[in-house]
């Protein structure tokens, strides 16, 4: 038990790992582009007109282009979560795809980096994927400040494929997962402002909004579409790399317990 | 350096108050072949895991050529090829591209591995279907498949959980073979296995473990000869009870009943067999002993799982 908690080490070693995943993926790119892709811009367009049309503008712009950074942003959580949560247990606990590259001169923290970097390349897919039909329905006020959500998806990436893999870690099974979903993932879409400003809420949900990730997330990539330099970055910015580092040493941890002792 | 050498000393492994391993002492010099025997949850996977570096053991020591594991785990590995117990090939790969993948875990350069897999898909038997999917391999492709895979960083200790669990007779004989080559390039072979004739016919030396302990050390053959009456006759049939109601003393050195069958240890059967001549009800067989009988007298006949 004891030094399971001990840091994360990082090494190099998880890159053919990562370039694994890179080849799986790319054998089932179609599908993947058009999950990332047709999903989240159907919500966007139907919402951003549809309700759109009934709603006046939000701080000077139309809720297209309002909720456009709330779907960038959460299409993007989405994708990493998916990817850590299923793709992640399949590889550790069904495939045994794990099991197979451990006996390889890889450790356990090497195959934990993959998944995280992996999960975040799939997120950054996802956001530029919208971000692509931002450009296209020209809702961004400025080309360059746009660009700036690129990293910013990566990062996104990076927060919430850490979180998930805190699930993974102790998951017994899929259907393990729906508590997250439930609990985590649905009332963070419905809090932090994906839909509606967070402003609009009773003190007590702006207050919890305030503590997590994805409304960082959106307070920097609302301004940037809407052609603003966000404010706080350095906060915004803090709060998501607390997210990823707290939940990342748990999850290196909690799975090292599970896999090695 | 081709072989490494193995020496464990005092290795145990406790999962709460269950002591799975249990002062397990080894020693394998370099090029030889060896063999873990045991019943079910005798510890041999346990033992093998923590050799490997990736379970914690709870005491002892392990050095891999002077590695010590599981701190030195990484390096001794870059040398190991393991084949283990259940495959697990990457399914969405074809059949040249789980080993390229495999490979690379190793930092093995593209082009070298390039050169590598059709030697290796040729050792296996499986030159045609470098692009096969996994899924249209047979169970025995599949199995050759992972030994190869075993050996993409060319090792010079391979590690084989159960290796031919599973296999048809065809392709058990092509892995013995397989080994037996990598044995005489000089590598050192470990393996685990339930057969006893596999363990007999591949391994210079074996040893057999139960309750997480060592029980028995050495060659097949002292083995037998040390530990067993040389010659054993097998008794079944309807009347066997009631025959052997009334069988005189000495006749049988030392007998086990298991399955309706009588199995009659001794060194000269001489009166037993005529005895049998005049019981036509009964059949027998006569035959020497072997491996599986040392162990059946070791570990004894009851289930384990």
């Amino acid at each position: 038990m004891n030094g399971n908690f001990a840091l994360p080490r990082f090494s190099w070693r998880f890159w053919p790992i990562w370039q694994r995943h890179f080849l799986v993926w790319k054998k089932y790119a179609g599908t993947s582009i058009l999950g990332n892709l047709a999903d989240p811009m159907f919500y966007m367009l139907g919402f951003g007109y549809g309700l759109g049309s009934l709603m006046p503008h939000i701080g000077g712009v139309s809720y297209l282009t309002f909720l456009s950074a709330g779907t960038l942003c959460y299409s993007t959580m989405n994708s990493a979560t998916f990817e850590v949560l299923y793709s992640g247990f399949s590889r550790m606990h069904v495939q045994k795809t794990w099991d197979a590259i451990l006996n390889a001169p890889v450790m356990l923290d090497d195959i934990l980096l993959a998944e995280l970097v992996w999960g975040a390349s799939k997120s950054l897919l996802s956001g530029l994927a919208i971000l692509v039909v931002i450009w296209l329905l020209g809702l961004q006020q400025s080309w360059a400040l746009s660009l700036w959500t690129i990293p910013l998806t990566l990062l996104i990436g990076l927060t919430f494929s850490a979180m998930g893999l805190v699930m993974t870690s102790v998951s017994p099974n899929y259907e393990f997962f729906i508590y997250y979903f439930t609990l985590v993932i649905t009332p963070m879409v419905l809090l932090c402002g994906v839909f509606y400003p967070v402003d609009r809420m009773p003190a007590l949900l702006q207050i919890l909004a305030t503590g997590l990730p994805l409304t960082h997330a959106i307070d920097m990539v609302r301004p940037l579409i809407q052609g603003r330099i966000p404010a706080y970055v350095g906060v915004h910015v803090g709060v998501m790399l607390a997210w990823t580092a707290g939940s990342y040493w748990l999850a290196v941890g909690l799975t090292r317990r599970r896999l090695l002792s | 350096m081709p072989g490494l050498s193995v020496t464990i000393r005092g290795l145990v492994k406790r999962y709460g108050e269950q002591a799975v391993v249990r002062g397990l002492d080894l020693d394998i010099p370099a090029g030889e072949c060896f063999g873990l025997l045991g019943p079910n949850g005798a510890g041999k996977t346990t033992t093998l895991k923590m050799l490997l570096g990736l379970v914690q053991p709870t005491a002892g020591s392990i050095a891999i050529n002077g590695w010590q594991v599981p701190v030195q785990a990484r390096q001794a590995r870059m040398r190991i090829g393991i084949m283990p117990q259940m495959d697990n090939l990457d399914p969405d790969f074809t059949v040249a591209e789980n080993l390229l993948v495999y490979g690379r875990y190793f930092g093995i350069d593209r082009a070298i591995l390039n050169e590598r897999i059709p030697a290796l898909l040729e050792l296996a038997g499986l030159t045609g279907k470098a692009d096969s999917r996994i899924g249209e391999l047979s169970g025995g492709m599949k199995r050759r498949l992972t030994l190869a895979r075993a050996l993409v960083n060319d090792p010079d200790l391979i590690v084989l959980d159960e290796p031919t669990t599973g296999l048809d007779p065809q392709a058990r004989h092509v892995i013995w073979q397989s080994l037996r080559r990598l044995n005489q390039q000089g590598k050192t072979v470990l393996l685990t296995t339930h057969f006893m004739d596999e363990a007999e016919r591949l391994c210079d030396r074996l040893v057999i473990m139960d309750h997480g302990l060592s029980i028995a050390e050495g060659r097949p053959r002292d083995l037998i000869s040390r530990l067993i009456e040389p010659q054993v006759v097998e008794v079944y049939g309807d009347q066997l009870a009631a025959w052997l109601e009334q069988l005189p003393d000495g006749v049988c050195e030392r007998h086990e009943l298991a399955d309706e069958t009588l199995y009659c240890y001794g060194h000269d059967h001489g009166a037993l067999l005529a005895l049998l001549q005049r019981t036509p009800a009964l059949r027998h067989v006569q035959r020497p002993s072997s491996l599986e009988d040392v162990f059946l007298k070791l570990t004894g006949r009851e289930l384990r799982d």
